[in-house]
């Protein structure tokens, strides 16, 4: 088994012949973590509930009752999901320290299937930014910066140049679940996605990134950010493994009242042969300012590869894209105002050593506890809430929601099954060009072409595509019908086979910890 | 059209998150700015929508107590604690006002 493998296809069957071992497998990949360290993809390895984890599970392939086809796969959360007995931070000073008293409603499934969590991913502070820069724990930094790839197409600006400050970003906010299903230290994990923070890192790391339809998958332990747009995210290195998740997380949950109660009922993607009976749309305002020419070409490459094969492809229209960005900057500050204030030293997290008051205690902790970027959306968000804004902003906010949610209707009952658009703007930044603008301009910038499917509550996936003249990945994103999910994730299977996007060949690093990569190298990354 | 420092200094109040320094007051600038751009969009009849799940009716359990008596966890997070109680510094004591408090909008 390589670590490269499929679940369904290559992995669970390992697992059941014994050629592999669900110690072996948590061990390779806990020593993978080890030697890309600086990748900091990582804010808490939790290695020994892992190895003992790895352990049940070879008892139970021992005794041949294996719980499904997640058994002793090692998985990676999001540190804004709750985990009983590991540090839950959302890469926040204000929750360091904070062992979570349960798991979250996502987590507990994927334990209950037998996977292994390997440990808390890195992300923006409360998951907020499109560049997993913004937490405390530091950047995260995107595998392919030390790719075969991108190596040989980058251009060293002088000789002197310290090839270690020219890395690019992950995308955010889900940038360490990107980073690590992308260097292969764990087959699945699990980001959140309320503005584009699953498939933005997804585009930038080469992997698979599922945004579900808002109420498919329990929100119960994600720490919330915007209550009505907030969906946990899965990223894959295939479509096969997407859906392979997807079936152990979705369904009504009683702790989370937004999780809609019909059956779910959990499927195996078929292979799609013929499209001919497919209406893909292309909504011609994804054509957004900024958008690389690179990314805009291989946008109209794809949709003649459907064309090609026989699907209806149709330029469609839907009319307030470019105000969605406004209209998720208003209510998200406004419903993060409002899930912040939870934070204020008193039962968990950060407490301030203040002691006049109550409230001057609460003010000194969250000073103490927020970044810049999280007060700032708080204040912002107390601006459009205040009495005299409310109806020109957070009400206009709601009014303009809906109609962004109607064109979507209307588009999708003229036939159209699938969007096909671009994920992002360009291929990933330099860190340093990067950090040169602000969180909130850059967020603007970059969610652009994610945001609308939030607002409406599709889903909506990212497919790796090809990689970029500079040698990153670039992915296209299908947005289905609401609850839809089986046709979405089939047609991103057929797209994804014809793409055939390339494996990342990750070098081996000068004088960074590499010795343990390179044994790897020769035997997972062929 | 700049923020007031009243309205700064209720924002303040409201939110318990301080402004730090003109960077922060500039940031809430650009937001609101930024946000004014809702008013380009004729929304004449549309009602505001709350949730996306809005035609399905929300789920309720039956009130029947499921869980719970895990004090003793809920309590291992806090940092002030007395027995079974969270300890809080005394209430009902308002927040200095603006020109008796350290903050950032004294100078302003």
């Amino acid at each position: 088994v390589v670590l490269k493998d499929g679940l369904r296809s290559q992995v669970s069957a390992a697992l059941k012949e014994g050629r592999v071992t669900p110690t072996e497998l948590c061990q390779r990949c806990l020593a993978l973590i080890k030697s890309t360290k600086f990748l900091n993809a990582y804010i808490t390895v939790a290695e020994e509930t892992a190895l003992k984890q790895a352990e049940e599970s070879e008892e139970r392939y021992k005794r041949g009752q294996p719980l499904g086809v997640l058994d002793g796969i090692p998985v990676a959360v999001k540190d804004n999901f709750n985990t009983a007995g590991i540090e839950t931070t959302c890469a926040s000073n204000m929750l360091r320290g904070y062992i979570s008293p349960y798991n979250a409603t996502v987590v507990q499934k994927l334990l209950d299937q037998g996977a292994v969590l390997l440990g808390k991913t890195n992300l923006d502070e409360f998951a907020m930014g499109s560049g997993s820069t913004d937490g405390v724990f530091g950047p995260v930094r995107n595998p392919w910066s030390y790719s075969r790839q991108y190596r040989e197409k980058s251009v060293p600006k002088s000789h002197s140049e310290d090839k270690e400050s020219d890395w690019v970003i992950t995308g955010g906010s889900s940038g360490g679940s990107a980073a690590a299903v992308s260097s292969f230290t764990c087959f699945a994990a699990l980001g959140s996605d309320t503005g584009g923070s699953t498939r933005n890192p997804a585009a930038h790391c080469g992997v698979v990134g599922l945004k579900p339809t808002y109420g498919l998958i329990s929100r119960h332990g994600l720490i919330p950010l915007v209550n009505s747009m907030d969906v946990p995210g899965i990223l894959t290195r295939c479509v096969d493994d997407a859906a392979l998740v997807l079936g152990s997380l979705a369904g009504h949950d009683p702790k989370d009242s937004t999780t809609i109660q019909e059956d779910f009922k959990p499927f195996e993607l078929p292979n799609l042969t013929d499209v001919s009976k497919l209406s893909i749309g292309i909504p011609k305002e994804y054509h957004a300012p900024g958008l690389s020419s690179e990314i805009l070409a291989l946008w109209s490459k794809a949709a003649d590869l459907f064309k090609n094969a026989g699907a209806k492809v149709v330029e469609v229209s839907l009319p307030h894209t470019c105000y969605s960005i406004v209209c998720y900057h208003v209510l998200c500050t406004a419903e993060v105002a409002s899930n912040m204030a939870r934070f204020d030293g008193l039962e968990y997290g950060h407490r301030s050593a203040m002691k006049e008051s109550t409230e001057s205690m609460y003010a000194a902790t969250r000073r103490e506890g927020f970044n810049d970027v999280v007060r700032g959306r708080i204040l912002s968000g107390n601006y459009f809430l205040l009495k005299q804004n409310y109806e020109k902003y957070f009400v206009k906010a709601q009014k303009v929601r809906r109609l962004i949610v109607n064109d979507f209707v209307k588009v999708f009952r003229s036939g159209v099954d699938i969007l096909l658009t671009p994920t992002t703007l360009s291929d990933a930044a330099p860190y340093m060009e990067f950090i040169q603008e602000d969180n909130r301009t850059r967020s603007a910038q970059d969610d652009i072409l994610t945001q609308a499917a939030n607002m409406a509550g599709l889903p909506a996936i990212n497919v790796p595509t090809v990689l970029s003249e500079r040698g990153l990945p670039v992915g296209l994103q299908f947005i289905g019908h609401s609850f839809q999910e089986k046709q979405l994730l089939t047609v991103a299977k057929w797209f994804e086979k014809q793409v055939q996007f390339p494996v990342i060949q990750l070098e081996e690093v000068k004088g960074l910890d590499s010795g343990v990569f390179q044994h790897q190298k020769s035997a997972s990354f062929s | 059209q700049q923020v007031s420092v009243e309205v700064l200094d209720h924002l303040e109040h409201l939110a318990l998150v301080d402004f730090r320094d003109s960077e922060g007051v500039e940031r809430l600038q650009k937001a609101i700015q930024f946000a004014d751009q809702l008013q380009e969009v004729n929304t004449d009849g549309v009602e505001p929508m709350d949730s996306v799940l809005e035609d399905r009716c929300l789920y309720l359990r039956e009130d029947d107590v499921t869980e719970g008596n895990c004090t003793k966890e809920l309590l291992e997070n806090a940092r002030e604690k007395v027995e079974e109680y969270f300890v809080a510094p005394p209430g009902n004591i308002p927040l200095p006002k603006l020109e008796e408090r350290e903050t950032f909008l004294q100078g302003s």
